[in-house]
């Protein structure tokens, strides 16, 4: 088959580019350690609590160390449980000083939901049946949207938070 | 005494062949029942942007996101399929062409899509069925919905059947010769079609359909989105490859060139055939149960349709600026001033060509790995196929419409028709590029997709985002115009504009062009190597999700009031 002397030109320079953006890729997920988040922890979808992070009393922001954060989240059709404050009433507002590492956890009981704080790459898929976990560090102060991302039924644009980062 | 070369010449089938009356209404029933679901699909995306402007609510207690659901099953399933299965028809009888008993089974492919699509319908009129669509569990639509949704897909097997039968028989009767580019391309998308669905149909047949109707008490969530994006990705290659097919093989004889290489046209359709299918775990990298190896393994399979991409690239321009220099236009970009400009069949398209530069690198972005999570779930993506499929791909199939139309009803493209359809490009790019502009910002910053308007926390991050839905708005009902301009235009090339006889254009080969070599007819070894792609990227994780499966998910009904 005959190709013509520009069109190879042409499918090298592509080809070389593309080998150059998969290297980078590569290089990125397996030297500097970027993956999506991947665990596959499994979970009874209809017992979470079995699993000691998704009890009521654990759920919410727990401080673990200086500048090192926890974020147990139960993900509902159409509400994330952070946990209640010393009055009882449901968390929906949580302040994180700027600069530390969060270890989020979530899970759901009922069907597929979002984990987007909104701006952020903080963003996974929440599975029945499934953890979803990532670690991330928060380096932009500033009033941030935790949001579902992913239909959940008709109360899908009800289900959000507030996330700080506080100076 | 009839001349005996005239004879020869008339009996020779690889000349374009006459479209009867009654394949005419086979293709042309095809192709009204997309144009009808473009509008019912088109003013239910009039309804979301206006929705999402935050200036408008829905009369009578109508969900956004029955809307949104009846918005993506009627203009990404319905629309799509039907065309692209008229089109394909038509090309196919065209080239090699159409027996009486295909014809009879092609109808028959017909209603079973329709009785599915109206079942499908009318479970998602009643509310029971607003699950978008995706169609993710363990959210539950009526079972109805989705017998429906499997009635479609088996009734475009049909289709895939009859046009593998066509181009047999044509092989038959010609032993030895190359099978004519159109109907060569055809058969390579119905073969990744039909692989392609085998996904779906077994997640609908196997898991929801038992399960929707109480037979199975759990589904298993995992395996289920696996098996749907199996399909999801291939999908998007079943919408653009008969783009192609107009950009490799009808384009050149619009603007009165040749093919620029029938063989290369025929390698790129095989590389996606290839590499359309064993890469769809790239719409799942931000899931908890799949493993990151096979995620990026996939994801290096994905980027591999960069080539057949960048050859199609080259073709068109080669093709472009060879025919413009035969032409006698000299110089660097002295090709672009011989390019009809003026031809509504040509442009169309060719604003899908533009359209699909951004487009393909939003792709590119969609799909590397580290940087999905940026994007994923956030409206840029919606912004991201609104160009390529709503724009790259529907410009084709109205630029297409505006020969085959006429062709098949013996009517013709008049000047003020071709016009009003130039005006309609035009509503359509500025209103794209509006809508999908602003919806790539929006992402950007965090703006989900699929969901109705909400202030959520009432932040100045969400704040921020209304100038974004409002563009959309704007850009939104400036498509809707255009909607209604082709379908004005389509209502006249069937049934008003003045009778004659508008060409089927399809162009040729060079004269002196190289033979295409038959290897390229290998259609065993063209399966082979795909089904070995495929079971290299999917065994394994498939056997993962079902080995370490968690107890499964009953059905939730309530969610999407389908009580």
């Amino acid at each position: 088959m005959h190709l013509h002397k520009y069109e190879k030109w042409w499918l090298i320079f592509g080809v070389g580019a593309l080998i150059t953006f998969l290297i980078v890729l590569g290089f990125g997920a397996f030297y500097i350690g970027t993956h999506p988040q991947s665990h596959g922890i499994t979970i009874d979808p209809e017992n979470i609590e079995a699993e000691e992070a998704f009890k009521p009393e654990n759920l919410g922001l727990t401080k673990v160390d200086e500048g090192q954060y926890v974020l147990n989240v139960v993900a509902t059709a159409f509400n994330y449980d952070l946990g209640k404050d010393e009055d009882g009433n449901p968390v929906k507002h949580i302040q994180i000083p700027k600069g530390s590492t969060v270890l989020i956890q979530a899970t759901t009981p009922d069907v597929v939901h979002g984990f987007n704080i909104a701006g952020t790459n903080a963003n996974m898929m929440i599975e029945p049946g499934y953890i979803s976990s990532m670690e991330v560090t928060l380096n932009t102060s500033g009033e941030f949207t935790l949001l579902c991302n992913e239909y959940c039924g008709v109360g899908h644009h009800m289900m959000y938070a507030t996330v700080e980062v506080t100076e | 005494m009839a001349v005996e070369k005239l004879i020869n010449c008339q009996q020779d089938s690889r000349l374009p062949l006459t479209v009867t009356k009654s394949d005419s209404k086979l293709y042309m029933t095809f192709i009204t029942f997309a144009f009808i679901s473009l509008f019912i699909g088109g003013f239910m995306g009039l309804l979301q942007v206006l929705v999402r402007s935050g200036h408008f609510t829905l009369p009578a207690g109508i969900d956004y996101y029955q809307v949104l659901t009846v918005h993506g099953v009627i203009l990404g399933l319905v629309l799509t399929t039907y065309f692209i299965v008229g089109f394909q028809y038509a090309l196919m009888g065209k080239t090699v062409g159409i027996s009486d008993t295909q014809r009879r089974v092609g109808w028959i492919g017909f209603w079973v899509m329709t009785i599915g699509t109206i079942l499908a319908a009318i479970t998602v009129l009643y509310g029971k069925a607003s699950v978008l669509y995706t169609f993710y569990a363990p959210l539950q639509a009526h079972p109805a919905f989705y017998i429906g949704l499997a009635l479609v897909i088996v009734g475009s097997w049909i289709a895939c059947f009859v046009n593998w039968r066509q181009l047999y028989v044509w092989k038959q009767k010609h032993p030895g010769e190359k099978s004519p580019l159109l109907a060569f391309m055809v058969v390579i998308n119905m073969i990744m079609w039909f692989i392609a669905t085998l996904g779906v149909a077994a997640t609908v047949l196997l898991q929801f359909i038992p399960w929707s109707l109480g037979y199975t008490a759990t589904i298993d969530v995992l395996l289920s989105r696996t098996l749907f994006w199996y399909f999801g990705h291939p999908l998007v290659y079943f919408w653009l490859l008969p783009a192609y097919m107009a950009w490799y093989a009808i384009i050149p004889k619009i603007i009165g060139g040749k093919i620029f290489s029938d063989s290369l046209a025929r390698l790129a359709f095989v590389l996606f055939l290839f590499f359309s299918i064993p890469v769809g775990l790239h719409h799942q990298l931000t899931e908890p149960g799949l493993d990151t190896t096979w995620k990026f393994i996939q994801t290096v399979l994905t980027f591999m349709v960069v080539i057949p991409s960048l050859m199609t690239a080259f073709s068109m321009f080669a093709t472009f600026e060879i025919t413009g220099s035969k032409k006698g236009y000299g110089g660097l970009f002295g090709w672009l001033k011989h390019l009809p400009w003026k031809d509504v069949r040509f442009l169309a398209p060719f604003v899908g060509m533009l359209a699909f530069i951004p487009g393909g690198a939003g792709g590119l972005i969609n799909a590397s790995y580290q940087l999905n999570s940026v994007i994923h779930n956030t409206i840029w993506v919606t912004g991201h196929f609104h160009l390529t499929v709503a724009t790259t791909v529907i410009l084709t199939f109205f630029g297409i419409t505006y020969w085959l139309v006429p062709h098949l009803t013996g009517r013709k493209l008049t000047k003020s028709m071709n016009r009003l359809g130039i005006i309609q490009t035009i509503f359509w790019a500025v209103g794209m590029t509006i809508m999908s502009g602003a919806m790539h910002i929006q992402g950007l910053l965090g703006g989900p997709r699929r969901s109705a308007y909400s202030e959520y926390n009432g932040s100045e991050q969400v704040a921020e985002w209304g100038a974004y839905q409002m563009a959309q708005a704007i850009g939104g009902s400036i498509l809707f115009i255009a909607i209604i301009l082709i379908l004005y235009i389509f209502i006249q090339l069937t049934f008003f504009a003045p009778k004659g006889k508008e060409e089927f254009p399809i162009a040729e080969e060079e004269e002196n062009a190289e033979p295409t070599p038959m290897w390229l007819e290998k259609w065993k070894v063209w399966v082979s190597i795909t089904v070995i792609l495929i079971l290299f990227a999917y065994t394994i994780p498939i056997v993962v999700v079902i080995q370490h499966a968690p107890p499964g998910s009953p059905p939730f009904a309530w969610p999407i009031g389908n009580n």
